[in-house]
């Protein structure tokens, strides 16, 4: 047992808590990530979580809670998004790019003026690379609450959010509004990012958003499937990187261990590298169910496949 | 202010702006943002291992920021793109974590190597830059026919037997010799935001491709000469100015072209009104 799970894992009560938060964030990472990865929006997605670093940077400033910092600068920089992003495609990744990098500017400030007040050490290491065990237990509710706000968002809006991302033109058809579908899967999209950054910490919250959701795509053809796998996955990884960081305690004879975003990270990126691979496609590739929902979803799917 | 070290920042800040400028003029033409964001953000991981085998950084700059160039192209052909470069992009970070966490330098390493610490430039920084900067800028001017029609027209480019492919994993190798030559002096951020916001607004201001150029190149400068005066005066991050300055010219761009095209329609209204009464 021990050869596993070093002595303490499962006593720890910080291990505890990063356990609880790490599951749910990951799961709303991963479902709202599906969305991301199918609208093509990875990009705007990353710069979320550079304006979250901001977010964060400034609320250690003010001496405010980190997760209200990511969540809030995630929020504003959506919005600076949507008012400079309009019409076209290429358009949209430099108005995102130039937020982006105000944003980091900012970060940069904030995390400058932190330092130099003093008494605030770690504070860059902490929020760009997160720190999971040292999350307070009081503040599990109110990541509860955000997932759950998280997560209605994206099952509300579920049917637009895909048709949008495959015909604007048939969308608005419908008199659905492009725009506000847009705001709102981009608040959704704040808010797990601000999450996942008290997690893995802010810069690394992509692996999270995108990681799951890009492999379950590639091993999935409905869109229910996808959003499966990708929770499980997204779940998995960051369970697994947990213990491993807790074991690595262990390993590494002087340090204080490997941060555990570093782990969480790597087993994100090896599960897509492997979801690419000829062998593990096949064993997903079962034939469709023959269900109307299941196959409306299929080919949305499919269709979005050959688009990208 | 123009004497002892900040000789060196001048110096270094002018030839990083004039190759920011140039290959930014293509990052914005083609929409690359997304992996002008990566390759630099993630290279930085390169600095902090080679910091820790205590070798040469830009060693370990150039193997990360190579690596990324060549990983990005390669996967990107069976997946998608900007999924992939967000994968790339977060797993150098967090070797980059995993790296600083074993060594023994904590805070300063990482905030320099992201947001820059172009007041600490050495003088035996200043030979590379040049060195790499001059690649750059030869690499550009002897890709860019096919980078321009690639960029422009795909389907000509096609037609004429040109790959986009080969030519968009060429791009991403000037990017990565960009970054570098600029990421141990001047930061992550720094490069991404000169080679975005002076370009996206020189496009503001004109359709002609040598003028665009040119023009971003002036902007460039001038951004990264008043950062450095800002940065000089108050003592905060040179990244923070620049990053805001970028942005401003890009505000600056959109709100010429916003009151051109108003003007232009004006005028033709104006004209078209001017033929009706003499008829």
């Amino acid at each position: 047992m021990h050869v596993v799970f070093e002595s303490g894992f499962f006593t720890s009560a910080p291990v505890r808590t990063a356990l609880i938060i790490g599951a749910v964030t990951a799961m709303v990472s991963s479902v709202v990530g599906v969305f991301v990865v199918v609208r093509s929006q990875s990009f705007a997605g990353h710069a979320l979580t550079d304006v979250a670093t901001t977010g964060g940077s400034a609320a250690f400033f003010f001496g405010l809670s980190p997760l209200l910092g990511f969540i809030g600068g995630g929020v504003i920089g959506a919005g600076a998004m949507d008012l400079i992003g309009v019409e076209r495609e290429r358009r949209r990744d430099l108005a995102t790019g130039i937020v982006l990098g105000t944003a980091l500017g900012l970060a940069a400030l904030f995390l400058y003026l932190d330092t130099t007040k003093g008494a605030t050490t770690g504070a860059t290491q902490q929020l760009l690379f997160g720190s999971i065990f040292t999350v307070d237990p009081s503040t599990v509710p109110l990541v509860l609450g955000l997932s759950a706000l998280g997560l209605a968002i994206v099952v509300l809006i579920n049917r637009p959010l895909l048709l949008s991302s495959l015909s604007a033109e048939l969308t608005r058809a419908r008199g659905i509004n492009l725009r506000g579908v847009g705001v709102l899967f981009m608040i959704a999209m704040a808010v797990s990012v601000g999450l996942s950054s008290i997690a893995v910490g802010s810069i690394l919250s992509t692996a999270l958003l995108i990681g799951p959701a890009a492999a379950s795509i590639r091993l999935t053809k409905s869109l229910h499937a996808s959003l499966m796998v990708a929770g499980v996955l997204g779940v998995a990884t960051t369970w697994l990187g947990i213990l491993f960081a807790y074991d690595s305690f262990y390993w590494v004879p002087s340090s204080q261990g490997l941060p555990v975003s570093f782990f969480i990270v790597s087993l994100i990126f090896i599960a897509y590298l492997m979801s690419g691979l000829p062998f593990v496609r096949r064993r997903f590739d079962r034939p469709p169910r023959a269900n109307s929902a299941g196959a409306s979803n299929q080919a949305s799917i499919e269709a979005l496949e050959v688009g990208a | 202010m123009f004497s002892g070290f900040m000789v060196n920042a001048w110096e270094v800040g002018t030839m990083v702006a004039v190759v920011g400028g140039v290959v930014g003029f293509f990052v914005v033409l083609r929409g690359s943002a997304f992996p002008a964001h990566a390759i630099p953000n993630g290279a930085f991981a390169g600095a902090a291992g080679a910091n820790l085998l205590a070798i040469n950084p830009l060693i370990g700059l150039g193997v990360f920021s190579f690596g990324a160039a060549l990983g990005i192209g390669a996967l990107s052909r069976r997946g998608r793109s900007d999924a992939v470069t967000a994968l790339a992009l977060v797993m150098m970070l967090a070797l980059g974590a995993a790296f600083l966490s074993l060594s023994t330098q904590y805070e300063p390493q990482i905030f320099s190597l992201l947001f820059g610490e172009i007041l600490g430039v050495s003088s035996s920084e200043i030979l590379p830059v040049v060195a790499l900067g001059a690649v750059c800028i030869v690499a550009v001017a002897v890709l860019y026919r096919p980078l321009m029609l690639t960029s422009i027209a795909p389907d000509i480019a096609a037609a004429r037997g040109l790959r986009p492919q080969r030519f968009e994993i060429a791009f991403l190798i000037v990017i990565a010799c960009a970054t570098t030559m600029t990421v141990p002096v001047v930061g992550a951020l720094l490069i991404f935001t000169l080679m975005l916001g002076p370009s996206a607004a020189a496009q503001c201001f004109t359709n002609r491709a040598g003028r665009a150029m040119a023009g971003s190149v002036a902007i460039a400068l001038v951004t990264i000469w008043l950062a450095l005066a800002c940065a000089y005066e108050s003592n905060w991050p040179v990244g923070f100015y620049v990053s805001v300055l970028s942005a401003a010219s890009y505000g600056i761009g959109r709100g010429y072209a916003a009151w051109h095209t108003r003007r232009q329609v004006r005028a033709t209204r104006e004209s078209l009104r001017r033929v009706a009464l003499t008829n």
